[in-house]
């Protein structure tokens, strides 16, 4: 007797060598040999940052939403006048620097935890996070560019 | 006297509906709802309904348990969308009155209706070292320890390997490489042992890309656990520990 003389029953019956049944696909499994330990604490790091930016942020936004939206006319005031009137106290050019590079760089590591948790292919997740951060560095050094050669003559 | 006779008369059973997610790779490549209505005594629990289709309406269905007695962690399921063990979940407790959903645990791979593939998540629980760790000679008597000491990690000693909060963690179902909070549960209970002397080694393990600093402290796992264990307190502990051994 081969084995196929042998009678499959019930929910197997339509399985046969020529049909074999559909293949399961595994999810990204960890198993025995999926590479072990990251050396080094960037991770912690960035865990860190996360909450101490946030906390120097809540200040800094809720100051700058207020000053810019809320206060003196609202939204409408703003002008160019306006803003080089505030970058001419290197106070307010400090801390929109600041908020700059804090929100940036929270902004920016915050879309990087969305990126490798929904990232299905290491090539995406690779590509995704090149975009992040030429976007990231990009908009933080212009910003920064701005900031500290901003010339109120221009007209 | 009455009223009591006919109280006592009447059937304790209920008609109730189990809308079960079946899969059986032999036969279809996609996972269908299936209902069994059956009559059952509300203050039975899920398991026995499944026993009672299972023996009397449809012997192909498929799920794995042991102990019956919620100390074994086979049988974690997610019934009305929510992870629990079909044999600590009262019938009653779930409105009845409407289909009761039984789903396989998510996140790991569904091998046949609510049986998955736990080989990843005991890989990660291999991967803290879950055994004692010493130095020096075996003591001839046993390894003594205060009251105090034992009670720094008697929460996470209850632990039963159910998988019941990893594969209810958002970050555990994105991608399958994130230890889980179970695995960081049973490294909890050896860092906190003042008999252990590996601490260091499972904190190092844990400090990983896809240790601790994954958690995202969305609790789904203190929720999911059927003993009860604060899980996501466990995980904050062992990023505590962390932390205040760096600086
Ligand atoms: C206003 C004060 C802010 C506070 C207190 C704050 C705090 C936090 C904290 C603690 C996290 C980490 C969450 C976790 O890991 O579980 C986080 C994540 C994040 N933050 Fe902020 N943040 C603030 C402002 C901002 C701003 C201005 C941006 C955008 C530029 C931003 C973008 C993000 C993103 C994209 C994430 C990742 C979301 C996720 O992990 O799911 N945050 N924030
Ligand atoms: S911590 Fe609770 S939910 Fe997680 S595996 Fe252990 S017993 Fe199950
Ligand atoms: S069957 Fe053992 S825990 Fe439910």
């Amino acid at each position: 007797m081969t084995t196929s003389d042998i009678k499959l029953t019930g929910s197997s019956s339509e399985i046969s060598p020529e049909n074999p049944a559909p293949v399961i696909e595994a999810p990204r499994a960890r198993t025995a040999k999926t590479p072990k330990a990251t050396r080094g604490n960037f991770e912690m790091y960035g865990w860190l940052f996360m909450r101490l930016s946030g906390i120097v942020l809540v200040v800094l936004v809720i100051g700058h939403l207020l000053i810019q939206l809320v206060l003196d006319g609202g939204v409408s005031k703003v002008s160019f006048a306006f803003v080089a009137g505030r970058w001419a106290s290197p106070f307010w050019q400090a801390w929109d620097l600041i908020m700059l590079w804090l929100a940036m760089l929270h902004g920016a590591n915050g879309l990087r935890t969305v990126i490798n948790d929904y990232a299905e292919r290491d090539n995406t997740r690779f590509w995704l996070k090149m975009l992040l951060y030429a976007a990231t560095i990009f908009t933080v050094l212009l910003g920064t560019l701005v900031i500290f050669t901003f010339d109120p003559n221009i007209r | 006297m009455d009223k009591v006779e006919a109280e006592s008369a009447a059937s304790p059973y209920i008609t109730a509906t189990f809308r079960i997610r079946r899969f059986n790779p032999e036969i279809a490549a996609e996972a269908v709802w299936e209902d069994f209505t059956i009559e059952i005594d509300p203050k039975e629990r899920v398991l026995d309904a499944l026993h009672k289709i299972k023996w009397d309406v449809d012997g192909t269905l498929t799920f794995r348990r042991s102990c019956a007695h919620g100390i074994c962690g086979s049988d974690a399921m997610r019934i009305n969308g929510r992870n629990r063990l079909a044999c600590k979940t009262l019938i009653k407790d779930l409105s009845p009155e409407k289909p009761i959903s039984v789903e396989p645990i998510k996140g790991l791979t569904v091998l046949k209706d609510l049986v998955v593939d736990m080989d990843p998540f005991f890989q990660a629980y291999r991967d803290v070292m879950p055994f004692l760790i010493t130095s020096g000679n075996e003591p001839t008597r046993e390894r003594l320890q205060s009251a105090a000491d034992r009670e720094r990690f008697d929460d996470t000693t209850k632990c039963i390997l159910c998988a019941a909060c990893t594969s209810s963690c958002p970050v555990f179902w994105n991608d399958g490489q994130y230890f889980g909070p179970a695995a960081i549960v049973n490294a909890h209970r050896f860092i906190f042992d003042s008999r252990d002397e590996a601490g260091e080694q499972r904190l190092e393990i844990l400090n990983d890309r896809d240790g601790v600093w994954r958690c995202r402290t969305t609790f789904n796992c203190t929720d999911a656990c059927p003993r009860g264990i604060e899980v996501t307190k466990a995980i904050q502990e062992v990023k505590r520990a962390l932390i205040t051994r760096r600086f």
